[in-house]
């Protein structure tokens, strides 16, 4: 590794794991890079109350970006919140779970509102104060996609973070453009010849932001929260348009069991199926190397979603969701080693 | 200053002069002018402390609105028609989050047919979406109005659009009265909004609310607007006062006084009406004109009053609703209702998709409503023949086409009957 890419690496170069789990101990790490839960200094922006489901993915995703987003600011934060559950389950008065200036508009249009927020502060020259914007997958990879495309090309001082639990969750589990193939939801459902959702072209949403040229593009995921932390506080170092793609499992949408949340999320990871990387001004600068390679079977298998891949034993389709994972793990050298950003 | 200028210039001028802090809008025509002169007064320092944000949608406009005004910026932005309905969405939220946006509407038909040209279509499409509605007359009260929109907006915390005919106002050049800057910094103090989204005083806005309070909500928006009813002729009376002008308030009225019928009408067309009024009145005809000039908050009252005496009224709408009738005329018959002798109420629907109003036309309608039985909607000047002969093809023929294209070919062998 070089002086240069040293940098870039994720903080956490941890190989514990306790027995078992996909866990890395708090005991076994250093008092700097354990994870907090509950400390006096924690701004704790989305307090108990919300109304998520048990084990949900974004309600952690979003906890976790909130606080290292208000860290990074010192608390001058301004959160705009698109249309989906995490606005719905976190704002039904009188539980309101933000404690942070929080205004929601409506589905598509977050990333329009955030500009006009920070166009807000820049006329009353409240530089200090910083603007997050953020979505479901649908509201930012789909309905809206082009409110966030003009953010990006603007180059517009805000930090869009996408919660993707590749589906239209708050409204009952439809397919969006970011449900992987073969997944069932509500509108691809697991009948006919071809169950669950196409094989499409997909959308990569974190490269077309890259294709913006944007100062910051991270993919992160809910299976490694320091990595998220790290992501956030790094965007914030940046002025300008940066956007992060988080993977959030969601128990309700996928099948899956509460408790299996972070174990999927890991596995998604450590399979190839969800890549993490980052990228400044267009440019990839690191990818998080795959630890401990799974096969994708073992992340569809744990997920209701895939049932009917597994009940008549779908090779061919298997087949290719392996393919999709090798494919990333080759595009984004997943496996190189360690060093070989 | 006066000046001989085209309409869209001294609107944008009154706007700059009304220190907008955000502008963010989208290009459309007719309303492409006003919002590329502002864009120039930004660039030049004309106008300062202003953000001007070019944006990928009409939608994005209003939204990057609606989160400028949440942060307690002033902010304006323009549109018409498509661009109007392309932001739909946002006009909602924006009245129901109670954000004072100011918004041009360069009125203009909506399609299709796509047309540009000018009618009260796109206004009408939000007249239910909660935001204040107000009808220039002249170039004159267009530069007018926006200086007092601000006020209002912001006094009641709810956004207005002031709505200035397209083509007929926005590009034709008259001879305007552009206020000082001193002028306008006296009639309009600095924004300060009744909510707003900082860190230093961290809220939500925009919460879920369900049926325990959604209905609470809705009356204290309709409450706001019926304060703005009050507030309407205050501030007309003030800026007489200060610019020594009508401009503004609910309603005029023209030559009602012991008029036997009463036209009510929005927007430019009032001027044609009032030259068509001495005329009649020079040959006898009872006749006068109400200028509706806040048409949401619709001033009921006010308009009962205009009325009360006269034994016709006719509504002239510059759109319509298809299948039901002319807006406007639904909410006069409204306002109406339950009234003792109220007069008879007639609808015409005029000048659509640009069609001239002519003055020869509007005295034989309204020479008609006088003697003549009227049922429903009437459209001025409609070309019988072209539509009898559409509806004999359709009716003749299960393939009969395109009707736009099928009347396009019409036309052009037989033009429209003056
Ligand atoms: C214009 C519009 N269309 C549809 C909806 C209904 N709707 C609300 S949330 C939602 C799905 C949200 O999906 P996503 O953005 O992925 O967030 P999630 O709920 O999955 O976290 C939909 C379709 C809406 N509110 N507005
Ligand atoms: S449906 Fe999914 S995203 Fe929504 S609250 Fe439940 S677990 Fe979270
Ligand atoms: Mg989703």
């Amino acid at each position: 590794m070089n002086d240069a890419t040293k940098e870039m690496e994720p903080t956490q170069k941890l190989k514990f794991y306790q027995k078992g789990t996909f866990t890395v101990g708090n005991r076994l790490v250093s008092e700097a890079d354990r994870t907090v839960q509950a400390s006096i200094d924690r701004s704790n922006a989305i307090t108990c109350g919300h109304r998520g489901c048990q084990g949900c993915g974004e309600a952690l995703g979003a906890r976790y970006v909130v606080d290292a987003a208000m860290r990074a600011t010192n608390n001058n934060l301004i959160v705009v919140n698109a249309t989906g559950c995490l606005e719905v389950f976190t704002t039904p008065y009188p539980e309101t779970s933000w404690q942070v200036a929080w205004v929601h508009s409506l589905f598509g249009n977050a990333a329009a509102v955030g500009t006009g927020v920070a166009a807000a502060m820049r006329v009353k020259g409240r530089s200090e104060v910083r603007i997050l914007a953020q979505g479901g997958d649908g509201g930012s990879t789909d309905i809206g996609f082009g409110c966030l495309s003009g953010m990006f090309e603007r180059n517009d001082d805000v930090l869009y973070v996408c919660y993707d639990n590749e589906g239209y969750m708050n409204t009952g589990v439809q397919r969006s453009s970011a449900t992987p193939p073969a997944a069932r939801t509500a509108t691809t459902d697991a009948v006919g010849d071809e169950p669950g959702n196409v094989f499409g072209t997909g959308k990569s949403v974190p490269k077309i932001a890259m294709a913006h040229g944007i100062p910051y593009v991270a993919i992160a995921s809910v299976a490694d929260l320091h990595d998220l932390e790290r992501k956030v506080t790094k965007a914030m170092g940046f002025h300008g348009a940066r956007y992060i793609h988080v993977q959030v499992p969601c128990p309700l949408g996928w099948g899956s069991a509460s408790h299996d949340t972070i174990r999927l999320a890991r596995l998604a990871v450590e399979s190839g199926v969800f890549p993490i990387f980052e990228a400044e001004y267009g440019v990839i600068t690191g990818s998080r190397k795959i630890r401990n390679r799974v096969p994708v079977v073992e992340y569809l298998k744990l997920q209701k979603r895939y049932a009917h891949l597994f009940k008549n034993g779908d090779a061919p389709r298997l087949e290719r969701l392996q393919k999709l994972a090798d494919r990333n793990i080759a595009e984004f050298n997943l496996l190189a080693h360690e060093g070989n950003v | 200053m006066l000046k001989q200028v085209e309409g869209s210039i001294s609107t944008a001028e009154a706007i700059g002069l009304c220190r907008p802090e955000v502008i963010c809008a989208y290009p459309i025509t007719p309303q492409t002018h006003i919002v590329e002169g502002l864009g120039r007064m930004v660039r030049t320092g004309e106008v300062k402390n202003c953000e001007f944000i070019n944006v990928e949608s009409e939608f994005g406009a209003l939204s990057a609105c609606i989160g400028s005004s949440a942060a307690g910026a002033r902010t304006y932005t323009a549109t018409s028609s498509q661009g109007l309905l392309f932001m739909a969405e946002a006009v909602y939220n924006a009245s129901g989050m109670g954000l004072p946006i100011v918004m041009t509407l360069g009125t203009r038909a909506i399609g299709a047919p796509i047309n540009i040209w000018n009618d009260h279509s796109d206004a009408m499409s939000m007249r239910d979406a909660g935001w204040l509605q107000m009808f220039a007359e002249t170039n004159q009260e267009s530069v007018d109005l926006h200086i007092q929109a601000f006020r209002l907006a912001e006094a009641v915390s709810m956004p207005i659009m002031v709505c200035v005919d397209g083509f007929i106002l926005t590009h034709a050049v008259e001879r305007v009265d552009v206020p000082t800057q001193a002028e306008v910094d006296a009639f309009l103090p600095p924004y300060d909004p009744v909510q707003v989204v900082d860190p230093k005083e961290p809220i939500s806005i925009g919460a879920m609310v369900g049926p325990d309070a959604f209905t609470e909500v809705k009356y204290l928006q309709n409450y706001k607007l019926d304060l703005a009813l009050k507030l309407i002729p205050e501030l007309a009376r003030e800026f007489k006062k200060k610019f020594d002008r009508d401009s503004g308030g609910l309603l005029r009225t023209y030559r009602t006084e012991d008029a036997d019928m009463v036209v009510v009408a929005m927007g430019s067309v009032n001027g044609t009406i009032k030259d068509v009024i001495d005329e009649m009145r020079a040959d006898g005809f009872s006749i006068g004109l109400v200028t509706l000039v806040s048409y949401r908050p619709f001033p009921a009252e006010e308009l009962r009053k205009a009325l009360s005496g006269c034994k016709q009224t006719v509504v002239v709408d510059r759109s319509f609703a298809i299948g039901m009738g002319g807006q406007l005329a639904a909410d006069v018959d409204h306002a109406l209702r339950n009234v003792d002798r109220a007069p008879q109420a007639l609808s015409v629907i005029a000048g659509l998709g640009g069609r001239p109003v002519s003055r020869a036309s509007l005295r034989g309608i309204f020479r008609k409503a006088k003697t003549e039985p009227w049922e429903g909607m009437h459209f001025l000047d409609l070309n019988q023949k072209i539509v009898a002969t559409e509806v004999e093809h359709m009716s003749s023929k299960r393939r009969s086409g395109p009707i736009a294209e099928n009347l396009l070919r019409r036309v052009s062998v037989a033009p429209v009957a003056e």
